[in-house]
């Protein structure tokens, strides 16, 4: 845990934090669920089990992290997923019971569901 | 369900669509809800990562106090809470006071119903929240501020204090941030969620302990805010807007939006759309372009009626104002109000006198009391509305309401004894009609007010399928097997509940 005691500090931080993002220093797939409380009313926390359970299944690791609102709440429970070195894909109106397939083609094959897809979060956006 | 609907990743060119290039995102311009949905708001390294706390370290380090204001007064950002003041000159009113210590202090009571713009960057991007209203204590010359939260915003609350926690740890909150001279403590107030808490002497006497009631201004928080030391009182919006002027510039921002209101707007919008959503769209889009570009239009092929914006205490539009430019003042002008955000489309099963009795029993039941235009006068429209919706109104009702209308708006002390009437104003300059057709004609054009509504049978439709007779909890239905049923007004309560059930369409409102 770094403690900023000069700006320097911070900026060398960040532009370590960017360049391993830049890098795809992340070598496992990361599943991105919406939890702000737009998706938690629409289902998201049944979602967030769900991907753990199929995970452990599996034997797969994967980094999965909750983020707030994107804005397009009529689609939640929204799920994203990227692997390394790819776009990151949205799904939309996930159900628990669509997660074992999301995990099978996507996270292990590398096949995006294109029926459950709405589209891809550009990186600098 | 098979392997050919699926595609390889890398599929060139790709067939999924960007963010970008989506109806719902392709018009947006993402500034306060630049992090929301990307990156997660526990982590504060993700903040980081997307340049967070640059503006604050770059304040800081090179510009001035006078600068930071400069900056955000050239940057023309209006207050996002709904008024539209400077927000730069707000700064500076209050770094010119002499008194001393100042409170930097955010208004998180978002209390419209169907808004959740404030919340969505609280429990979003809680960060930039922090850098904010940190970049506005340095300019300023506070030590202390308040996040003042209401309690039905758990997770947000939760998240704040979580990124509080984290922000400290990291030394960007605190003693001597970033190894500089600066400190700044940061406290959540929850509130209880009065609709009266929004207002800013309110909220201020809310923090202190004491009963949410407005008091009369001037003076102003910048002279005498909270414990009567100066204070500065902004949105959630404004604060997360800062950053970002800071970091890019004040050219950068006024470049985006119109000349008299720079910048994006953010609008939660709820109601008959296909796109319930939050979007951050920038100032000078029609709201055409919002309501059909970007929500996608009405469901059900159903037609228009009106837009609200500016919550309970806002407007309504018709179709004839939809080219309308989104910025303070082209909506003043149109009859609305800009507000905080929240905008909710009508279409043609709502009612609009019934549509403005629903805003004004919130708002009447969320006075405080303490002056009587508000207290009373709330109490008073609604009574004349209430009558209207059963068909007992008079032509005296229209001049009653406009009456009281009238001192309400002049004599009410604060903004929401002031804009109560608002609503219902707009909806008698707007759909006048609707309200004589009530009156003069004891009809609901849009078959909602239950005081004038029937409900009959059409026989020929009719298939004698008894569901619905099964169905009336009043038993107001009766008929044999395959025989057209009849309805018995007397018993029947018009619940409506025969013309959800029927499969043929024989259920006749009129």
């Amino acid at each position: 845990m770094p403690r900023f005691s000069k700006p320097e500090d911070l900026y060398q931080y960040s532009d370590e934090l960017k360049k391993n993002l830049a890098a795809s220093g992340v070598d496992q797939p990361v599943i991105t669920v919406g939890m702000g409380t737009c998706g938690l009313a629409a289902g998201a926390g049944e979602i967030y089990k769900a991907i753990h359970a199929e995970l452990a299944k599996h034997k797969l690791k994967a980094i999965v992290r909750s983020v707030g609102c994107i804005g397009l709440c009529v689609k939640e429970p929204l799920v994203d997923i990227q692997l390394t070195g790819k776009p990151r894909i949205t799904y939309t109106n996930i159900t628990p019971a669509q997660v074992p397939r999301l995990i099978d083609e996507h996270v292990i094959q590398g096949q995006v569901v294109m029926e459950w897809a709405i589209g891809s979060i550009p990186t600098d956006w | 369900m098979s392997q050919t609907t699926s595609a390889p990743l890398d599929t060139s060119p790709p067939i999924l669509p960007s963010y970008t290039d989506l109806p719902f995102y392709r018009k947006q311009v993402r500034i306060a809800l630049k992090n929301c949905g990307i990156i997660d708001p526990k982590n504060i390294d993700e903040y980081l990562a997307r340049d967070g706390y640059r503006a604050l370290s770059k304040a800081l380090v090179e510009l001035t106090p006078d600068d930071v204001i400069g900056i955000m007064k050239d940057s023309g950002l209006r207050g996002r809470g709904g008024a539209g003041f400077s927000t730069g000159i707000k700064w500076e009113f209050c770094r010119r006071s002499r008194a001393t210590p100042k409170f930097v202090i955010c208004n998180a009571d978002e209390g419209d119903p169907g808004a959740f713009m404030d919340r969505s960057i609280l429990e979003g991007d809680p960060h930039s929240l922090i850098e904010g209203m940190t970049i506005a204590a340095y300019a300023i010359g506070a030590a202390d501020g308040y996040i003042y939260c209401r309690a039905e915003y758990p997770l947000a609350i939760a998240h704040l204090k979580n990124a509080i926690a984290q922000a400290q740890e990291y030394g960007l909150l605190g003693e001597n941030i970033l190894g500089t001279e600066f400190s700044f403590h940061l406290y959540i107030k929850e509130g209880a969620g009065a609709f009266v808490c929004g207002e800013e002497t309110a909220l201020m006497a809310s923090i202190e302990g004491r009963r949410g009631e407005p008091r009369p201004r001037p003076p102003f928080p910048a002279v005498s805010g909270l414990w009567h030391k100066p204070s500065n009182v902004n949105n959630v919006k404004s604060y997360a807007m800062a950053p970002q002027i800071v970091l890019n510039g004040a050219e950068w921002f006024n470049s985006i939006g119109t000349q008299k209101s720079p910048g994006t707007a953010i609008f939660a919008i709820t109601g008959k759309i296909n796109n319930t959503g939050l979007i951050e769209v920038p100032m000078g889009i029609q709201l055409r372009e919002i309501i059909y570009d970007i929500g996608g239009g009405i469901p059900d092929n159903k037609t228009f009626k009106a837009v609200q914006t500016g919550g309970p205490l806002g407007g309504c539009l018709p179709e004839s104002a939809l080219d309308t430019p989104v910025d303070f003042d082209s909506l003043v002008e149109a009859g609305a109000t800009m507000g905080s955000g929240g905008m909710i489309v009508i279409d043609e099963d709502t009612c609009m006198v019934e549509f403005a009795r629903y805003f004004l029993i919130f708002a009447s039941a969320e006075s405080c009391g303490k002056c009587v235009p508000c207290r009373v006068g709330g109490q008073r429209l609604l009574e004349a509305l209430t009558r209207i919706t059963e068909g007992k109104g008079t032509r005296e009702d229209l001049d009653e309401i406009e009456y009281i209308s009238r001192n309400m708006k002049e004599g009410s002390l604060c903004a929401l004894g002031q804009l109560t009437p608002g609503p219902v104003l707009a909806a008698l300059r707007f759909f006048r009609e609707e309200y004589e057709a009530h009156i003069y004609e004891q009809k609901c054009p849009a078959r909602v007010c239950k005081g004038l509504i029937t409900f009959s049978i059409i026989a020929d439709k009719c298939e004698g399928c008894m569901i619905c007779i099964r169905n009336c909890a009043s038993g107001a239905i009766s008929g044999a097997k395959r025989e057209p049923h009849t309805i018995d007004i007397e018993r029947c309560t018009r619940c409506g509940l025969c013309a959800t059930v029927c499969k043929f369409d024989a259920i006749l409102i009129e």
